[in-house]
């Protein structure tokens, strides 16, 4: 086995995770939950299932953390984005 | 060292900082962020969008989430198709590559055919029933942009694989070239988790 550069994650573990968050993901939209409650489930278990993608299969994990300051860059943008759009949400 | 590998050092003259083993990894960090910003104002506009309006249709009424939960399987399994194929051209196995490497477009490819079906019966058939189309509620205008902008994105992910396919199986392209095609797709499977969340089941 060549393993010169890194061991490879446990890929089909990833599978599996993610596979299964996905059926709780569907699973909790027919729990008839309060709406913000439902919510935040979704909203969790939706970043963290991109956090596992970009994580194992993008290999940011295994690379120099500053690379990751890219990777955050965009969400960073976002939340100030949905804040700054704060003030015209809701019904007009 | 040969010739062509000196002459290769001597474009490159400093390794890549943050990507040691190759600039272009580095270059497709840089344009998926760009990217992620692309998608991360398209899901934002429709949050603002949705809870401004006080007629939005509830999305799992109208949107079949069974099927979208399959594609959503299907982009995730090609995933790892993908991290294998990598894995496989690492340790130099070109017939588990290619293996690996094809089934990762066919995933690929039949996410867009199922796409196409959803769509086809969205326009046809779900979207007249609720009295919904693309030019009369931004439900609608919302779902095809985001969903479309993201089909373009599995669409190109396919032409992409396919040309990385090509040309390391033919030998011009190494396993680097692999590894920066999969951060691709896998930035296309991530955005259509989120896109699953949010415009789906919320």
């Amino acid at each position: 086995m060549a393993s010169t550069t890194h061991t490879h994650p446990n890929y089909m573990g990833i599978f599996w995770v993610l596979l299964v968050l996905t059926v709780v993901e569907v699973g909790i939209t027919f729990l008839g939950l309060p709406k913000m409650v439902m919510g935040s489930l979704l909203v969790g278990l939706a970043i963290w299932k991109a956090a596992l993608v970009a994580m194992y299969f993008m290999h940011l994990k295994f690379e120099p953390k500053t690379l990751a300051m890219i990777a955050l860059v965009p969400f960073v943008l976002c939340v100030f984005l949905i804040l700054m759009l704060l003030p015209d949400i809701g019904p007009a | 060292m040969s010739e062509a590998a000196a002459a290769h050092h001597a474009v490159e003259p400093a390794e890549s900082p943050l990507t040691p083993e190759s600039w272009g990894k580095l270059g497709m960090w840089n344009f998926l962020a760009g990217d992620a910003m692309s998608f991360g104002g398209l899901i934002v506009g429709y949050g603002i969008l949705r809870y401004s309006s006080s007629n939005w249709p509830v999305p799992s009424a109208v949107l079949g989430i069974n099927l979208t939960a399959l594609m959503t399987f299907l982009l995730i399994v090609s995933s790892v198709t993908m991290v294998k194929a990598l894995a496989a051209i690492q340790s130099g196995d070109k017939p588990a590559f290619r293996k690996f490497m094809a089934l990762t477009i066919l995933g690929g490819a039949t996410f867009l055919g199922l796409q196409a079906y959803e769509w086809t019966h969205l326009i046809n058939h779900t979207l007249p029933e609720h009295k919904l189309s693309f030019s009369n509620h931004l439900f609608a205008t919302t779902f095809f942009v985001l969903t479309g902008f993201h089909g373009l994105h599995v669409t190109g992910g396919v032409i992409y694989n396919s040309v990385v396919l090509a040309l390391v199986n033919s030998g011009r392209w190494g396993a680097n070239h692999v590894e920066i095609a999969g951060l691709y797709w896998h930035f296309v499977d991530l955005v259509w988790i989120l896109i699953f969340t949010f415009i789906y089941l919320l």
